[in-house]
């Protein structure tokens, strides 16, 4: 059977959370990879959850936020971007790829970008295989 | 009062400075002395063998410390007797609650550790590559054998039960008394809990700027104490240092910061924290101001798991690969 990879999402209720209706609406299509996650704001997203979906086996980690300037609380996309090059970073120190975490932002207008997204990190994550922490499971 | 506390303690793979955080207590540990008959204290203080513990009946002591991390094989098979023997037993120190220091160690796969330790110290003559060998046979007759090394460092609690957890770097000794008073009067907390006050270093720290009423500042440029002295007065991490006062336990009192140096995590997570570095990045990534704050960051601390993991590293919810 072909490896489908399981992504954990989490999708700020503002921006990308109102794309990723959107693209239902739309009608566009991309691969039931993954399982979103609503959220407050992007901010909202300790690295605490993104560390315990990767130690759980999850095979990709995606969090989606407004675009800069856009956040509905003013900076917390700012800080997201911040926590996660650092979370990015100690992932890669960990031994897990940089493709196993992704952030993204993306708007309430733009679900043709978010069906985008998910089927290129699903192409993705098919090239890398499963997370190395499920040993072959 | 009825009997006296039948008490052990075990140093595994640590640097013995837990039981000098102990004989610290110095008059009170006399006191506490009348309530506590020592039956085990190895290899520090009594001169025993694994087969004077292994003697010993199940749950026959009351209480057990044991501060240090598991490396070894020798220390695997001794914690593991001594939970069989104990009725509680704490880990007693970041070592043995977190992994410690030595747990940094994680992020190098063992060969690099040997090659460093045997081969590339410049104090290290190694001309025949010779390494520890777990078993070796001399003369064709004599079979010698040393304790393995093991993959990875591990806390106590990765392999047995622990009742109780001390955190601390050592634990300080004011902090101690407090564990050792609760422990003879009997009025534990949960199974599970770590014997502290559950306050972050902040709230004791005499730095904070909201005792002086002071609005948080973000940080714009991020230092490291070689860079420099750090000044004086004022929160450090608001100098840029990054000090990991606000999520660490503060049973020390905040001595590192009353001697101008920042946090770097030793008396372990406060309450509700289920990773520490995780939480360690997320109160660093959103007190940095800038993107150039972030860069200067990485540029300064090319391992950022030694940073924010400096005590906690192999009890990270990410097991290390390596």
């Amino acid at each position: 059977m072909e490896f489908s990879p399981n992504i954990v999402g989490f999708a700020c209720q503002w921006c990308t959370y109102a794309g990723a209706d959107l693209a239902g609406n739309l009608r566009c299509k991309y691969p039931p990879t993954v399982k979103l996650i609503k959220v407050p704001c992007s901010g909202r997203v300790e690295p605490e959850y993104v560390l315990d979906a990767l130690s759980k086996g999850a095979d990709g980690v995606f969090i989606g936020g407004c675009h800069f300037g856009d956040c509905h609380y003013k900076e917390g996309n700012y800080k997201t971007d911040r926590r996660m090059q650092l979370i990015s970073k100690l992932i890669q120190e960990f031994g897990f790829e940089k493709e196993r975490f992704r952030w993204e932002w993306i708007s309430g207008a733009e679900g043709k970008k978010f069906a985008e997204v998910m089927t290129e990190y699903t192409e993705q994550l098919k090239k890398l295989g499963p997370n190395p922490v499920k040993e072959g499971k | 009062m009825a009997d006296k506390i039948k008490f052990g303690f075990l140093l595994t793979g640590g640097c013995a400075g837990c039981e000098m955080a102990m004989v610290d207590l110095s008059e009170n540990l006399l006191g506490a002395l009348e309530h506590i008959e020592v039956v085990f204290w190895a290899p520090t203080v009594a001169d025993v063998k694994y087969k004077d513990l292994e003697a010993m009946e199940d749950n026959s002591i009351d209480l057990a410390f044991v501060d240090g991390m598991v490396r070894l094989s020798e220390h695997e098979h001794m914690v593991k007797v001594l939970r069989a023997k104990s009725k509680v037993l704490v880990a007693f120190g970041a070592c043995a609650a977190l992994g410690g220091i030595p747990g940094m160690a994680n992020v190098h796969p063992t060969g690099e550790l040997f090659q460093q330790a045997y081969k590339d110290t410049f104090s290290t003559e190694n001309p025949e590559d010779v390494y520890p060998q777990p078993e070796y046979l001399l003369d064709g007759k004599y079979n010698l054998t040393l304790p393995a090394f093991q993959d990875k460092v591990r806390t106590i609690q990765d392999l047995v039960d622990v009742d109780y957890f001390v955190g601390g770097c050592p634990p300080h000794h004011e902090f101690v008394a407090k564990a050792v008073e609760l422990i003879i009067s009997g009025n534990l907390p949960p199974k599970g809990s770590w014997l502290t006050s559950g306050k972050a270093v902040c709230d004791v720290c005499k730095r904070n700027p909201a005792n002086e009423n002071m609005e948080r500042v973000p940080v714009e440029h991020v230092k490291r104490t070689v860079d420099g002295h750090p000044e004086e007065k004022g929160c450090l991490l608001q100098h840029g240092y990054l000090c990991l006062g606000p999520i660490t336990q503060g049973d020390c009192g905040a001595s590192c910061l009353n001697v101008n140096m920042p946090c770097r995590g030793c008396g372990g997570p406060i309450p509700g924290i289920t990773d520490y570095g995780a939480k360690a990045v997320s109160a660093i990534g959103s007190i940095l101001g800038s993107q150039e704050a972030v860069d200067e960051l990485m540029e300064k601390f090319p391992t950022l798991s030694k940073l924010v993991y400096r005590y906690s590293l192999p009890a990270s919810r990410l097991k290390s690969k390596a």
